[in-house]
């Protein structure tokens, strides 16, 4: 059972990565990013085209993703999204949802429809041995270290910068921040650069976990965004949280019937939104 | 019943020309235009156009299952050089069209884009490949409409039993080539047993057509391992794509497990090899279809992938020529390599030799009435670059068998390649090397 709870945590870990861009996105913004997961595996081509192409080591490449990521978070923002943004929520999630297609299809043009992923040499092997019937990966460990180094980098900069300041000003009354002198939207666009940062991350460690291939997004969509809910949305402790219990969840049902494990997960869904449709740790209301 | 769609059709031509608003030139552009076009149309019924022959093409290009279309570019530029002067029948030079739609990796689009070939195109041939999810769809529509169709690429039972087949009649308009599951259980069987191992095998069935038919208990590998003294340790069917497989893992090991097998996608194979790894798990054989099928995808696994097995219906060793270019499947494979500068993947044998078959039907059927060509396609007995098609002898009416062994991806020179190893189900395909256990550095 302890190898289990685990293995949960880790995978927690993961899923916490790939929840935080969105969680990020919806406490500024309201605003629910479906083409998440899309833009999750375009990281992860963006990543595999640059080692490729340029050759460098996988530590490198991930250190070149991030600016690339804010930059086109930021213009996508500004471009894009602000356009969409109202009282009324469907725009924007009709933009996002046509431009979940659009990297579907624009990755099968450029890349064609098989599975790549970034060669990272023996890490994507490599275990540590806690004890002898209970081995860990380093990869899941290194995923893991950085979902909580992420929690807490985000959590801080909310709570202690102003940059975290203007965004939780503008999540609270956008108006009243617009009076003081901020530029909504460019504090949009900030926060979105910094989103896709989250999610250049996620691309770059599913890149090396497993292959990625143009239609893999929407799946990973599904996880991002039960955590998100069952954590609470807008906190991120709680995003962290509630990707545990997703983990754990389903590595317990994985345990008893290989059939259950994502079935658990959806159930504790179901159960955590009838019992507090607020998830877990609301920072914010509706 | 030929006659009418064309006159229909120009009338639509010659409409516009006639409805714009007139000045002296545009009049006279637009009488001209008329008449051109009703020129035509009283040739066209007799001359051209009825001797066109149209062959409907259906394949998941886009959508989960694209990675079984990447051929497709150089396969329909194949058949266009074949084609483009037209097809010689009786003396008598015939167009050829092939009208190729997307099913969008999607079952009721397949179906949708069928009906749209038949009713608007009226096509006379339909082919499709590609897995039950386009291959049934398509067949069903077929079926509905009386018009013959032949597919590919999709295990028969899924196939025949998955429509409702009849084991005693068969159907009436559509036909099938492929191998069965009773190929992939013998071959693999046999493959497994040509190395000492502790006779345990570990199973990766998700809960879907494949892995529900490899896993069935009356019909699958399950009664056919036991007979041949294996231990089968099967946890049950899963929910994919799964990001976590460690509970298998933790079972396998402690099952002293020596072989793994299974039909799972690329990414959930990455995530089970990259986590056995982690955990030290170490089989001496692993199986798994799908997967490794693609050698674009083996490539992503790296220097992990050396000593995988998997099941092969097409390579370049097969011992086959194409009935339409005469290159051998070698020759085909390198053509199609220095082309398109990707590796050979198996779904060009099976889109060529669909081509191959859909080609001679229509040369010996000599004529656009569906049930000649039904009769031609079931009188069908052609050399193709995946073995012999023959819809007469299979194991039930409408399906023909095409051969299946086994290969293991094995280091030759630099580069991994797919080598034979196990041909128990096609002795006519010769075997090229030993099956080696799996390599693990320390």
């Amino acid at each position: 059972m302890l190898e289990t709870i685990i293995q949960g945590i880790l995978l927690g870990g993961l899923y916490c990565i790939f929840a935080l861009g969105l969680s990020l996105m919806f406490g500024v913004m309201r605003l629910t990013n479906i083409a998440l997961g899309d833009q999750i595996i375009i990281s992860g081509f963006i990543a595999i085209g640059m080692a490729t192409v340029l050759g460098f080591n996988v530590l490198w490449i991930g250190l070149l993703l991030l600016p690339i990521a804010y930059i086109s978070g930021f213009c996508f923002q500004g471009w894009v999204l602000n356009r969409t943004l109202s009282k009324d929520p469907l725009p924007s999630l009709v933009v996002t949802f046509g431009l979940s297609i659009v990297i579907q299809n624009t990755l099968q043009m450029v890349f064609g429809a098989n599975p790549r992923s970034l060669d990272v040499g023996s890490l994507s092997t490599a275990g540590v041995e806690l004890s002898p019937s209970l081995t860990v990966g380093v990869l899941p460990l290194i995923i893991f270290v950085s979902a909580i180094v992420c929690t807490f980098g985000l959590q801080w900069l909310f709570a202690h910068t102003a940059i975290g300041r203007s965004f939780r000003a503008v999540s609270d009354d956008r108006e009243v921040a617009e009076l003081m002198g901020l530029s909504a939207k460019r504090v949009f666009a900030t926060a979105t650069g910094l989103a896709f940062c989250l999610i250049a991350l996620a691309g770059w460690f599913q890149g090396m976990r497993t292959t990625v291939s143009p239609s893999d997004g929407p799946s990973l969509l599904l996880f991002a965004f039960e955590a998100v809910i069952i954590g609470g949305m807008g906190s991120f402790w709680g995003t962290f949280l509630g990707a545990m219990v997703l983990g754990v969840t389903q590595q317990v049902g994985f345990h008893y019937d290989p059939g259950w494990g994502i079935w658990f997960g959806h159930l504790v869904f179901i159960v955590v939104l009838f019992i507090k449709p607020n998830g877990l740790f609301p920072k914010t209301k509706g | 019943m030929s006659g009418s769609p064309f006159k229909d059709d120009n009338k639509n031509k010659a409409g516009p020309n006639i409805m714009k608003p007139l000045s002296r030139r545009s009049f006279m552009k637009g009488v001209f235009a008329a008449s051109a076009a009703s020129a035509v149309s009283l040739k066209a019924p007799f001359v051209h156009a009825s001797d066109t022959l149209r062959i409907g093409f259906i394949s998941p290009q886009t959508g989960p299952l694209a990675v079984f279309a990447e051929p497709d570019d150089f396969t329909m530029m194949q058949i266009f050089q074949k084609i483009k002067n037209g097809v010689e029948i009786d003396g008598r030079r015939h167009d050829v069209e092939v009208i190729y739609k997307d099913s969008q990796s999607n079952p009721s689009r397949a179906a949708t884009v069928t009906a749209e070939l038949i009713l608007k195109d009226g096509v006379d041939l339909v082919v499709a490949s590609s897995t039950p999810a386009t291959c049934n769809p398509v067949a069903d529509q077929c079926e509905l409409y009386g018009v013959p169709c032949i597919t590919n690429d999709a295990p028969w039972q899924p196939y025949f039993f998955g429509r409702n087949g009849d084991p005693k009649t068969g159907f009436d308009w559509t036909f099938h080539f492929f191998w069965g599951l009773e190929d992939v259980v013998g071959s693999f069987s046999n493959l497994w047993q040509q190395i000492p191992t502790s006779k345990a095998i570990g199973t990766l069935w998700p809960n879907d057509e494949d892995g529900n038919a490899w896993g069935n208990s009356d019909r699958g590998f399950p009664p056919v391992l036991k007979q041949k003294g294996f231990e089968v340790i099967d946890r049950g069917r899963f929910q994919t794509p799964i990001n976590d497989f460690s509970s298998f893992i933790s079972e396998f090991r402690r099952n002293d497990v020596d072989i793994v097998t299974g039909v799972i996608a690329p990414p959930d194979f990455a995530n089970f090899w990259n986590q056995a790894g982690q955990m030290g798990f170490q089989p001496k054989v692993v199986t798994v279809a799908k997967a490794t099928e693609f050698p674009q995808a083996v490539r992503a696994f790296g220097e992990r992938a050396e000593g995988l097995t998997v099941e092969l219906m097409w390579s370049p060793s097969h011992p086959f020529k194409s009935s339409l270019t005469g290159q051998t499947a070698r020759e085909l494979a390198n053509d199609y390599m220095a082309t398109t500068s990707r590796p050979w993947t198996m779904p060009l044998g099976l889109k060529h030799a669909l081509f191959e078959v859909a080609i001679d039907v229509l040369q010996r059927a000599g004529s656009k009435d569906p049930e000649v060509i039904r009769d031609a396609i079931k009188a069908t007995k052609l050399d193709t670059i995946v073995g012999p098609v023959d819809f007469q002898n299979g194991p039930v009416p409408s399906v023909g068998k095409t051969p299946l062994v086994s290969g293991q991806w094995q280091k030759r020179g630099k580069d991994l390649d797919l080598v034979i190893v196990e041909n128990s189900q096609a002795p006519m395909i010769p075997v090229e090397a030993e099956l080696l256990p799996i390599q693990y550095k320390s």
